[in-house]
């Protein structure tokens, strides 16, 4: 036996991004469609107004477009040369020249986000419109490292990559996970918090603020820095599912947002589709939803009751595809804030969605990269949606057994290479302290290589 | 009308039996495995004295309509052989030659000699199922399974879960040649000549043809309708019509029922030998097939690795995958064979080398072994995969009895090898995180997880492995997350033993 051992498993930088040369070539004009007057239904249905979007108005003056675009999903395609996925910079381009066009002004990235090449293409893309007409908002992102020096450069950085010269909204990026302990590493212990004020003094930062996943005690404590730092905006995860049912330890979204209306200060939301399962409902759900309003999209419920609440300044969305910019652009253009009755159903058929057990990922990849190569977005999600289709059998003696059971495991197959499927987890725990769910992600990968292995081998009940 | 049925039959035959080999769902089989125990030396080697007995029978009612219907590799030198006739002129390229009776026994020889003296794998390749069998596995199932996974690609974008993806790869190279090599000189042969490699080099050929000579029923000419035309002896593939003399060398005739239909006169007939006629007899030898005890040949295969051992990387962005280094096979001292196959003796004795069970393996657990002694016959490694508990594939498919019938849940109580643990390869001493995959994966509860520092509780917990629980069945070696080489690796049992 070879006793000799590579463990190469590191992940090579493979990703970049692609069509690049043609980043200036392709200045599109839009608009001028979607005018009253419309001549049939589809038209009524497919029109994509360019004039009507639904303005907030910043503390400081800002008319910020109620859709705001999140960058941390920007479309990929396979490398040339197979190595992993590389950011379809055309694409990127064409939804931001669509989206400007159609009125959106706030775009939202990260220095991690796409395997940390994110502000590079958004910047790319938004350097082909004027500045002045553009909100950028990026993030302090040293989870891994929080020391002064790597903070400073990862924040310098932003400015090289996003290609300006200050920024609209600089966040402190998720605060939360870890107590008070690691935030006063991030930002207090280093300084960082003071630079940035500092920086907004002088006009490099326009406006300063924190987004926010965790417990309780630390949205508490750090909100109440506003008296010494004056927070310009808060970004709250907030949803009809999240408005009264947190999962996890996460804080119910009404409880976040009251404090921030106690204080006067504007909420940018986040996960307005809790990662597009909102959009992805269970059958019966969607029905119900399309019951009330059968020309609307499911998404299109959420928006609304993202932005129906008026201290919110923009609601972000990571909108891969040009068919879920437009839906939200006319869901947004203009706004239809929900009636009472509506707010009412919607938590009903919140109370309806928590009765799945499903669990809350969604998708957005801070877990990754699994060291061991586990592809633990892509499980969790092929769980999730055979639990939505009812593929989870409990029972051999059930009705469906033999069709759940082939649809689960075939499809398991073609959503997850077998490689990177949950019974290689070893459950080595480096990817929970990531997850903004705070998702037991080891417990669940186990919870589902067991049912699997209760599949496989006929061993349900 | 015998030669449509013959025709009919031998295609049903050769078309059932290539889909044994091609599909990879294990449900042909329940309805058609019997088409490979029916096979000659398959039944030899698993003692199946009723398929034996039936076969000599068979012949020595009928001749020789085994290597016609039954025996795939002579269906398919007549497809070759039938294909050839089709151009001009070409169909009646045959003629009369005596038989090489020398070199027929001169190769049965060897093959009784190799198999007694455990050289299985010069045996296989003349054994006409065997080389048909991996020409069926090597180079048509490939193929067939390209082709479900085309079919595959499309369902899912139906979103049908009809047809699922199969794993392709190269199970063994030199196999693989040996296959396309039989394919070659085989298609030369039936181009050419017919049914030469029936008749001067297959041992089931030569074996049949002893019994053949006396069958009861067999193909005659009526000498005085025969008008000496020539035209069956240059139709008969097998070359045994001596149209000069009336005569057919019984031995050699595969009862294919060719010269009935092309004999313009109707002179040759297939009736009872009770009403006429007689064929020249030769000398016999006995068909024994002993099987003897098979010395050991040494042949490892040393495994080398490069010694750069890396942490994993620091996760500084989000998303992406890392990448995942192909795992290596461990050099084991004994080799594993599946649970079935008793010891290993017992399965080089036994196994013929067609690797119907390679093919049937679900698990990418099976390939044909490149060792010298056990070429060719299948050997179980778990790099891409483990013997799964609930699979018994191979067990059921074998028709030598080289693998005996056995239920998942005897299965999870034989013991055909023990994981050993490879401190050095263990992440958990080598990345410093907790892990516990193998002993969560244990199918028998085999693996305990012990602190690595016997008086520090908190101590990196390490796998310990309770030698007479395991099985080996390979989980833990196929789920290590230590790349190229696992941490825990099985080493073979001699004998398989019940726990």
């Amino acid at each position: 036996m070879s006793e000799e051992h590579n463990k190469d498993m590191n992940r090579r930088d493979f990703l970049k991004i692609v069509g690049i040369s043609a980043a200036t070539s392709t200045s599109l004009f839009y608009g001028c469609n979607g005018k009253n007057g419309n001549t049939t239904d589809a038209a009524a249905q497919t029109a994509v107004p360019a004039d009507k979007m639904t303005f907030r108005t910043s503390k400081r003056g800002d008319r910020v477009s109620l859709l705001g675009y999140g960058c941390m999903r920007w479309p990929t395609m396979p490398a040339a040369d197979a190595s992993g996925n590389v950011i379809d910079q055309d694409k990127v381009n064409r939804l931001v020249d669509y989206a400007i066009a159609h009125g959106v002004n706030y775009f939202d990235t990260s220095p991690v986000y796409v395997q940390g090449f994110s502000e590079k293409s958004t910047g790319l893309a938004l350097k082909r419109h004027p500045r002045e007409k553009l909100f950028i908002a990026t993030k302090l992102s040293n989870f891994q490292n929080s020391t002064r020096s790597n903070s400073m450069a990862m924040y310098e950085q932003s400015f090289k990559d996003l290609q300006v010269d200050y920024i609209d909204y600089y966040l402190l990026h998720s605060v939360g996970n870890g107590g008070m302990e690691t935030f006063r590493a991030r930002y207090i212990d280093n300084g960082m918090l003071d630079f940035l004020l500092e920086e907004r003094a002088k006009g490099r930062i326009r406006n300063l603020g924190f987004s926010f996943h965790g417990t309780v005690d630390v949205f508490d404590q750090v909100l109440a820095l506003d008296d010494y730092v004056h927070w310009d905006f808060v970004q709250i995860q907030m949803n009809y599912v999240d408005w009264r049912h947190a999962s996890g330890r996460n804080v119910n979204a009404e409880y976040l947002y009251g404090e921030l209306v106690k204080r006067g200060i504007p909420a940018v939301i986040m996960e307005p589709l809790l990662g597009g399962r909102l959009s992805n409902v269970p059958e019966h759900i969607m029905l119900r939803l399309k019951q009330q309003r059968p020309q609307d999209s499911v998404a299109s419920w959420a928006f609304r009751f993202a932005g129906s609440y008026p201290n919110v300044l923009t609601v972000l969305s990571g909108m891969t595809y040009m068919e879920h910019l437009q839906d939200n652009i006319r869901t947004y253009s203009p706004l239809q804030p929900l009636t009472d009755e509506e707010k009412i159903f919607l938590e009903e058929t919140a109370q309806l969605m928590i009765k799945y057990p499903t669990i809350p990922c969604n998708e957005c990849q801070y877990c990754m990269p699994c060291p061991y190569g586990i592809d633990i977005p892509s499980i969790l999600v092929h769980y999730n949606k055979c639990v939505n289709e009812g593929s989870i059998p409990r029972s051999r003696q059930d009705e469906n057994y033999r069709k759940a059971r082939r649809a689960y495991l075939v499809g398991y197959d073609r959503s997850v290479p077998k490689l990177r499927q949950a019974n290689h987890c070893i459950g080595c725990g480096q990817c929970s302290p990531h997850c903004p769910q705070s998702i037991d992600i080891p417990k669940e990968l186990h919870r589902i290589d067991h049912f699997v292995e209760q599949l496989k081998q006929g061993t349900l009940p | 009308m015998l030669r449509k049925i013959r025709r009919t039959l031998a295609v049903l035959s050769i078309a059932l039996l290539t889909l044994l080999f091609l599909d990879f769902t294990g449900t042909l089989h329940v309805w058609f495995g019997w088409l490979a125990d029916i096979q000659f030396v398959p039944a030899v080697l698993a003692l199946n004295a009723a398929v034996i007995v039936g076969l000599l029978v068979l012949t020595l009612l009928f001749g020789r309509v085994y290597c016609s219907v039954i025996c795939p590799l002579g269906i398919f030198q007549d497809i070759i052989s039938y294909v050839s006739g089709l151009r001009r002129r070409k169909r009646h390229r045959f003629s009369y030659s005596p038989a090489i009776n020398w070199l027929r026994y001169i190769f049965l020889a060897l093959f009784i000699v190799a198999l007694a003296a455990g050289f299985a794998s010069f045996a296989s390749l003349i054994d006409p199922y065997a080389a048909y069998g991996r020409m069926a596995s090597h180079l048509l199932a490939p193929v067939y399974r390209w082709g479900n996974n085309l079919l595959a690609g499309m369902a899912e974008k139906l979103d049908s879960y009809a047809f699922y993806n199969t794993e392709i790869w190269l199970k063994s190279l030199p196999v693989l040649i040996v296959a396309i090599a039989t394919l070659v000189v085989l298609c030369v042969l039936a181009w050419r000549n017919g049914r030469t490699y029936c008749n001067t080099v297959c041992p089931v050929g030569t074996v049949l043809g002893f019994i053949s000579r006396y069958s009861l029923f067999r193909p005659v000419i009526d000498t005085e309708k025969c008008t000496h035309c020539h035209l069956c002896s240059r139709t008969c593939k097998a070359s045994c019509i001596d149209s000069e003399h009336t005569q057919i060398d019984y031995s050699r005739c595969v009862a294919c029922m060719d010269c009935l239909d092309t004999c313009r006169q109707k002179a040759i007939t297939y009736r009872s030998r009770f009403r006429m006629g007689k064929a020249h007899a030769t000398e016999t030898t006995s068909a024994a097939q002993p099987d003897k005890e098979r010395r050991r040949f040494l042949s490892t295969t040393v495994l080398l690795a490069t010694s750069a051992v890396l942490k994993a990387q620091e996760k500084k962005v989000d998303g992406g995958l890392a990448v995942i280094e192909d795992k290596k096979i461990p050099a084991r001292a004994t080799r594993l064979t599946p649970p079935g196959s008793l010891d290993t003796q017992h399965f080089a004795q036994h196994c013929i080398a067609c690797q119907l069970c390679v093919s049937a393996c679900p698990n990418q657990v099976l390939r044909p072994s490149s060792d010298l002694r056990t070429f060719m016959q299948p050997e179980m490694s778990y790099e891409r995969g483990y013997c799964r508990p609930e699979c018994t594939e191979c067990s059921k498919v074998c028709p030598a009895g080289a693998i005996l019938p056995i239920t998942p849940a005897e299965k999870s109580a034989i013991q055909i090898g023990h994981a050993v643990w490879i401190a050095n390869n263990c992440v958990v001493l080598t990345d410093g995180v907790a892990c516990g995959n193998c002993a969560r994966h244990c199918p028998t509860g085999a693996i305990s997880m012990l602190p690595y520092v016997a008086e520090d509780a908190s101590s990196p917990k390490i796998p310990v492995v309770n030698t007479e629980r395991c099985i080996g069945c390979g989980a833990c070696e196929n789920l290590c997350p230590a790349r190229p080489f696992s941490a825990i690796y099985v080493e073979g049992h001699e004998v398989h033993r019940t726990i």
